[in-house]
């Protein structure tokens, strides 16, 4: 019974002793690639994709801070027949491939009543790159001719749905609602501009305007989580 | 019983020098070698190649095996911080279910032009082990759908599949919540 006792005991110690030195070689490995500490919070991600918007759901005014420091509204464009709302960000490259087409967007429908509005979500805490001090650099060096708003408290794009930038929505204004006609990309290319085929986002907009009903409603591009 | 203490070691302490010398032996980069004939563009870095190719390609080779393994195939990019952290999840799993008939693949959506400038000095300089390719389709629309119906894009990303039973994730594991998940396909196995 002694060595029955014994060879528990030593059972333990070997078992804890190997899962510290597992644990350990784990540690090492982990630390490798991992330049930031990143919180996540994936329920909550999850929670949020499935509560955004749908195609014909009302959105969302708000009040958020531009890079000039002004407040801006979706209610203080009184003439706009609607909103391009697109959630970017400084530096994620599908969004940095964007901005000439963001820009090319606001100076070809603006006009005809669709201005862009870009919303940043991001948390800079966790995405330093995108905190509001450089979210200003990035809108004059990318010639931004468009609000470029700071979700700072991380509110509207959660609202929206939106879960990756660039993230588009396209808004149309009925019975002073603005209600979602399109959700998703700009185009079918979002690394190179010459090579698009199907300007989802212009089609969508061109109906609108000539009173049609938008053929595609949704499409998918691949972007950058939003970092909460 | 004490016979099978001395199993228990034997089992334990194995279990752990096991894993420590698979992650510095060549013979796991064997095991997880590139499939050199589909490449259209390739990186080498160390001994292992990167290829290159669309979603049709990706689709017939990696999406649709009928064998007895279970698939993990990870949505990633070098620019994406959530991936990179979630990595170091997958390549313990893929050197703790290597012969379990468990394999790994890192899909990169680095944009091609990246391949020799960021993807390869990032696969060498943080020693990954698991299957790299580089996803060079632009038609993002027409594709992520096939990924899932489910996916709206955002990475990371990640599908676990044997045969037809096949999950998809949009969200970043912890090891320990991706080896939840593995182990479900194990459960199905036995039923």
């Amino acid at each position: 019974m002694k060595t029955m006792n014994l060879l528990i005991i030593s059972a333990i110690a070997v078992l804890v002793f190997t899962a510290v030195g597992c644990k350990n070689n784990t540690d090492v490995s982990q630390e490798f690639a991992v330049n930031e500490i990143v919180e996540e919070n994936t329920v909550e991600a999850n929670a949020i994709a499935e509560a955004g918007y749908k195609i014909g759901d009302e959105a969302t005014d708000f009040k958020l801070k531009d890079v000039n420091g002004r407040m801006v509204s979706l209610s203080d464009y009184k003439d706009a027949k609607g909103f391009i709302v697109i959630f970017t960000c400084n530096t994620c490259p599908f969004a940095v491939a964007s901005e000439e087409r963001i820009v090319a967007l606001n100076n070809e429908f603006k006009s005809k009543g669709f201005p862009v509005i870009a919303i940043n979500p991001n948390n800079p805490e966790i995405q330093e790159d995108d905190s509001f001090e450089l979210m200003q650099q990035k809108a004059k060096e990318a010639g931004f001719t468009f609000p470029y708003l700071f979700d700072e408290s991380q509110t509207i794009y959660a609202k929206y749905g939106a879960t990756k930038t660039p993230h588009v929505y396209l808004l149309q204004k009925e019975d002073g609602k603005n209600i979602v006609k399109y959700i998703g990309a700009i185009d079918d290319n979002v690394r190179n501009a010459a090579e698009v085929k199907d300007r989802f986002l212009a089609n969508a907009i061109n109906e609108l305007l000539e009173g049609k009903e938008v053929t595609v409603k949704e499409t998918k591009a691949i972007g950058c989580s939003v970092k909460q | 019983m004490r016979f099978l203490f001395v199993i228990f070691f034997a089992f334990v302490l194995l279990g752990c020098t096991d894993k420590q010398s698979e992650t510095k032996t060549d013979a796991v980069v064997g095991e997880v070698a590139m499939k050199e004939n589909l490449h259209k563009t390739e990186g080498d870095y160390s001994n292992k190649k990167i290829v290159s190719m669309n979603f049709e390609e990706l689709e017939k080779n990696y999406f649709q095996n009928k064998n007895d393994s279970i698939y993990i195939i990870n949505f990633w990019a070098t620019w994406c911080k959530p991936c990179v952290k979630e990595l170091p999840a997958f390549e313990k799993i893929a050197s703790d279910y290597l012969d379990k008939k468990v394999k790994v693949l890192l899909v990169s959506l680095d944009f091609i032009d990246k391949m020799d400038s960021q993807v390869v000095p990032f696969l060498k300089k943080n020693d990954i082990q698991s299957e790299v390719v580089l996803l060079d389709d632009a038609d993002a629309n027409s594709w992520i759908p096939k990924v899932s119906p489910q996916w709206t894009g955002a990475i990371p990303a990640t599908i676990i599949y044997k045969k037809d039973n096949r999950k998809f994730y949009e969200q970043s594991f912890t090891f320990e919540e991706l080896e939840t998940e593995l182990k479900t396909f194990f459960i199905k196995i036995n039923l």
